[in-house]
């Protein structure tokens, strides 16, 4: 089955024919530093996006064709996985990123009801940045840590146990 | 004499200040060693603080940072009585009463120290491995009766059996750290806890089925596990476990980690495949098996992190040792979890026939919140719930099979007499609408027409008619999904649905009985 086997990437990163991006420097420079960080790994797609949201938190749409052509893909195939993905999102997320787990342990233990204290204390629905661009909600489907519910991260950092007056001080930083 | 001071570094322990009780420990006893070791499984006692005595190692938990000067001064590194004292942590019975063959060294030891895993053990399924033929590798194996970890329980033994016997350029190893089953974190103590012994296992499925080369596929939410793998993966390479001739037999073995996205269903092992590509995570259609064409088309041997943990042991005390454990095709031990609504919750190892009754009572102490438990969902979200009427069922993959339940990947999700199975039920459809990968349509419109059909029925609309569409609709997505993702969302609603029918609004009749469970 020929759509199992990998594609050879592009030679070479400087191709003469990469699409230029619109994007500010700094940005377009931390993409190409991530895809010539990963494009000769075979299944180097995911290692790419992983590593430009490391690097600056999405991926930028005006991004995709650059990796699609260092990859040899399509844009509508990189677009696909980047849509696919939970993890990968196409516009900057907010200066502080929470995460409160909804699955069934952590409902178990009042998850629903952290999740409402969440949205009211950071002022933003599941789902949604704040339009002051401090603060990101968003679901997550377990965190491992299931007997210590209900847990969030906040910045990738794991907190378990979490009562509403817990929350209050873990978000601290975020202005109500 | 140095004090030997462990604070664990799993992700459990530190969501729960870890890092602070360390540091903490730190600056009062400076004259401490400490070390940072897996979790022991205790997790309602995290952070659980050891002393090295002459009485043996004296446990302390649950231990804040503001407590750690206090119980320095109170005598702790001499291992003095205080109200957080547990004693050696190899009486408390939690503990006491279990069976560790998979989880033996974790918390016991430095994760990432390579000596202290030989020192314990560790690389001598390893080095038996390398004495043996391939053939004789898989016979051993076969002969453990081992059974996927990961939820299907096939045979481990068959699975490499066929990957040895297929001829090909090059075949590969998959490690399924994908572990997205809400209440369950075996996967994650086994790769915070004792890497190597991962690593040990995946070196001898390569050696078994002549595969060269391994994935480990992990979730992105355990960067902890991620971490503890990247430094172990250098050391097992410094150490010539890893590379073009694993401990100058000639035999190479090379191995990677990569990360997943957070997709549920990329735990699927086609679908882990897929991702591992570059690609959206899209079930394939089977046959081929993954041990005939999978990475790339090439064989490769697919498994759970709990299933090649458990392969070192079995290559080192050889596989009758480990059949012994267990009750009919259930062999062995299986790392289960307790999780949710429940007093003690963490990870006991038991043999395949303990029940839940003993797991929910006897080591955990019931729920946290002190009603009765109601329910306990096993097996993570595609699992069946199971009402407190059911709780001396012995967890056996057979005996839950014939109640149209599962267990798993071991996680037992505990709730009290004020969760809403009703709800859930619900959740189960959202999941599953949320997570589907969308190649089929039971699936992919099923959940949705799920959910909205649960919503009339809770809300009064027609139930009898809402009742005889769930049913038909939870026929149509068993018999018609391609994966269990679809085919098993039907568990937790028909469950619910059956034992508890006034959450939804039906009087408990046999008529009511909507569900069609395997009784
Ligand atoms: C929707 C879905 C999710 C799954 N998630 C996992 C998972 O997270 N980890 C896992 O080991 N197996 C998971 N499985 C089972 C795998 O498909 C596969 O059976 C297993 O990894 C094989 O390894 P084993 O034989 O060692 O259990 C999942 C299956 C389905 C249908
Ligand atoms: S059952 Fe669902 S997850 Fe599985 S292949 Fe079909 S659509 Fe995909
Ligand atoms: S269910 Fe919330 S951490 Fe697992």
């Amino acid at each position: 089955m020929a759509s199992m086997r990998e594609r050879a990437p592009r030679a070479d990163a400087a191709d003469a024919a990469a699409p230029a991006l619109d994007l500010p420097p700094e940005i377009v420079a931390a993409i190409d530093a991530a895809i010539s960080a990963h494009r000769t790994r075979p299944g180097a797609l995911l290692p790419i996006l992983h590593d430009v949201t490391a690097r600056i938190g999405y991926v930028p749409p005006a991004a995709i064709a650059s990796i699609a052509h260092a990859l040899n893909l399509s844009r509508a195939e990189v677009a696909g996985v980047v849509s696919y993905y939970h993890d990968f999102r196409d516009a900057p997320p907010g200066r502080c990123i929470v995460k409160v787990c909804r699955a069934e342990a952590c409902q178990a233990v009042g998850a629903d009801a952290l999740v409402e204290h969440a949205c009211t204390r950071l002022r933003v629905a599941m789902h949604a940045t704040r339009d002051d661009g401090a603060v990101s909600l968003e679901p997550v489907y377990c965190l491992g840590n299931c007997a210590l519910g209900p847990s969030i991260t906040v910045d990738g950092k794991l907190y378990g146990r979490v009562t509403p007056e817990r929350f209050d001080r873990l978000v601290a930083q975020v202005k109500p | 004499m140095t004090t030997t001071v462990y604070v664990p570094r799993d992700a459990a322990a530190r969501s729960m200040g870890a890092d602070q009780v360390a540091a903490a420990m730190a600056a009062a006893a400076p004259e401490a060693r400490i070390v940072r070791n897996g979790s022991r499984g205790m997790l309602w006692l995290e952070p659980l603080v050891e002393v090295v005595t002459g009485s043996g190692r004296i446990a302390y938990g649950p231990v804040t940072p503001e407590q750690v000067p206090g119980l320095v001064a109170a005598g702790m590194l001499h291992g003095a009585d205080h109200p957080l004292r547990h004693g050696p942590v190899d009486s408390i019975p939690y503990f006491a009463k279990q069976e560790r063959l998979t989880f033996g060294r974790v918390g016991l030891i430095d994760p990432l120290n390579t000596d202290d895993y030989a020192a314990h053990g560790g690389w001598a399924g390893l080095r038996a491995a390398l004495e043996l033929a391939p053939e004789q590798i898989v016979a051993t194996v076969l002969d453990s009766g081992l059974r996927g970890r990961g939820g299907a329980a096939f045979p481990t033994g068959i699975k490499w059996k066929t990957v040895l016997e297929t001829e090909a350029s090059q075949k590969y190893v998959v490690c399924n750290a994908d572990e997205g089953d809400s209440g369950t974190f075996s996967d994650r103590m086994l790769l915070e806890g004792d890497p190597f012994a991962v690593i040990e296992g995946m070196i001898i499925a390569g050696l078994a089925t002549g595969a060269t080369a391994g994935f480990i596929y992990l979730r992105s939410e355990y960067p902890d596990a991620a971490d503890a793998l990247h430094t172990a993966l250098a050391s097992a390479r410094a150490g010539g476990y890893l590379g073009p001739s694993i401990l100058g037999s000639g035999k190479a073995f090379e191995l990677e980690v990569r990360m997943g996205a957070g997709s549920y269903v990329c735990g699927e092992e086609t679908a882990l495949l897929e991702s591992l590509e570059g690609k959206r995570g899209i079930v394939r259609y089977r046959p081929p098996m993954p041990a005939v064409q999978g990475l790339w088309g090439k064989p490769t041997a697919l498994n759970n992190v709990v299933t090649l943990a458990s392969v070192p042991i079995i290559l080192a005390r050889g596989g009758a040792y480990y059949r012994e454990f267990g009750l009919g095709r259930s062999r062995g031990t299986l790392a289960f979890q307790l999780a949710g609504n429940i007093a003690r919750g963490g990870l006991v190892e038991r043999a395949f026939g303990v029940t839940l009754r003993e797991l929910l009572y006897d080591y955990c102490g019931g729920s946290a919140s002190g009603r009765p438990i109601r329910a306990v969902q096993v097996g993570g979200p595609l699992g069946a719930y199971i009402p407190a009427a059911d709780f001396d069922l012995p967890l056996d993959y057979e005996a839950f099979a014939a109640k149209g339940a599962i267990v798993g990947h071991g996680g037992i999700v505990a709730f009290d007499d004020t969760a809403d199975m009703a709800k859930l039920a619900r959740y189960a459809f959202e999941f599953c609408a949320i997570e589907s990968c969308g190649k089929c349509t039971p699936c992919r419109i099923g959940a949705v027409r799920g959910k909205e059909t649960l919503d009339r029925l809770r809300a009064g609309d027609r139930p009898r008619h809402q009742l005889a569409l769930l049913r038909d609709l939870c026929d149509t997505m068993e018999k018609g999904s391609l994966c269990a993702m679809g085919g098993m969302t039907p568990y937790p609603v028909k469950s619910a649905l059956e034992h508890f029918p006034e959450d939804f609004g039906i009087e408990r009749t046999p008529a009511a009985n909507a569900s069609g469970t395997r009784a």
